[in-house]
């Protein structure tokens, strides 16, 4: 495949750096020049992807956390993020909306909104080794969007 | 994130303030329960005029609200909220258990 672009960032499992990462990853998205709207559900994927390893991988310690950002062929971001830790048993019912292991601080809604924001998610985990998230969009440009509104 | 509240009688405002995300989460929980616990108000107005970003802990802040409110049988309404706040919450169906309005175009 060719990618167009690609960055990649590690950094550790501190909540702080959830806001580091999604503000990195619109940056990057930047380039494909999303609307406000896309940018605001890349940036909130992101925050639900990063939060996963913090509180679910690391539950106890801090890990590393990395996150690859690519820019694929026809304007398709995909973000990568990945970390070494305790990894998940039961991946299907870990997406069910509402299923939590975290407690009354979440809402169990993390994958569903990864999944409704982007275009496709894909989860894969393995006990005691880590989990990867790969989320893509297709980024339909602010131009492109306007050029639809023009010609309606 | 901020929390800045407004009282009158037993009408309470809270206007929330920043980004709202796990890392912000417990504060933002553990300052709207004291404000609760403060002024048991029975109508409860939370404002995310000034939220400029949200995510999935929001809903779990909401919800937390939500059953403190029906602890004091008091009723809580979700104001002024920004699209990208907006569209989290009805991703959970937020809608369907309290009021939603959302902020105006400026």
């Amino acid at each position: 495949m060719n990618v167009e672009n690609e960055v990649l960032l590690k950094f550790p499992s501190k909540s702080k750096n959830e806001g580091f990462a999604r503000s990195a990853a619109a940056v990057f998205a930047a380039q494909l020049d999303p609307t406000m709207d896309e940018l605001g559900d890349i940036k909130t994927a992101v925050s639900e992807a990063v939060t996963n390893c913090i509180v679910h991988a690391y539950p106890d310690s801090i890990g590393e956390i990395t996150m690859k950002l690519r820019q694929l062929p026809d304007h398709v971001l995909e973000i990568t993020v990945k970390d070494q830790g305790r990894g998940i048993e039961d991946v299907a019912k870990a997406r069910q909306p509402l299923f939590t292991t975290g407690g009354e601080e979440r809402s169990g809604m993390g994958f569903t909104i990864m999944e409704s924001f982007m275009n496709e998610l894909r989860v894969k985990s393995v006990p005691g080794r880590g989990t990867s998230v790969r989320m893509r969009k297709r980024i339909v440009s602010r131009g492109e969007a306007l050029g639809h509104r023009a010609a309606d | 994130m901020n929390v800045t509240s407004y009282v009158q009688d037993k009408h309470m405002t809270l206007v929330l303030s920043g980004e709202i995300d796990h890392h912000a989460a417990r504060q933002v929980m553990a300052q709207i329960t004291a404000k609760l616990d403060a002024y048991l108000p029975t109508e409860l107005e939370l404002d995310f005029g000034e939220v400029s970003f949200m995510d999935s802990s929001g809903i779990a802040v909401v919800i937390h609200t939500l059953r403190a409110m029906r602890e004091l049988e008091g009723r809580l309404v979700l104001t002024n909220i920004p699209p990208q706040p907006l569209k989290v919450l009805q991703a959970a169906g937020i809608g369907r258990l309290t009021e939603l309005t959302e902020r105006s175009a400026v």
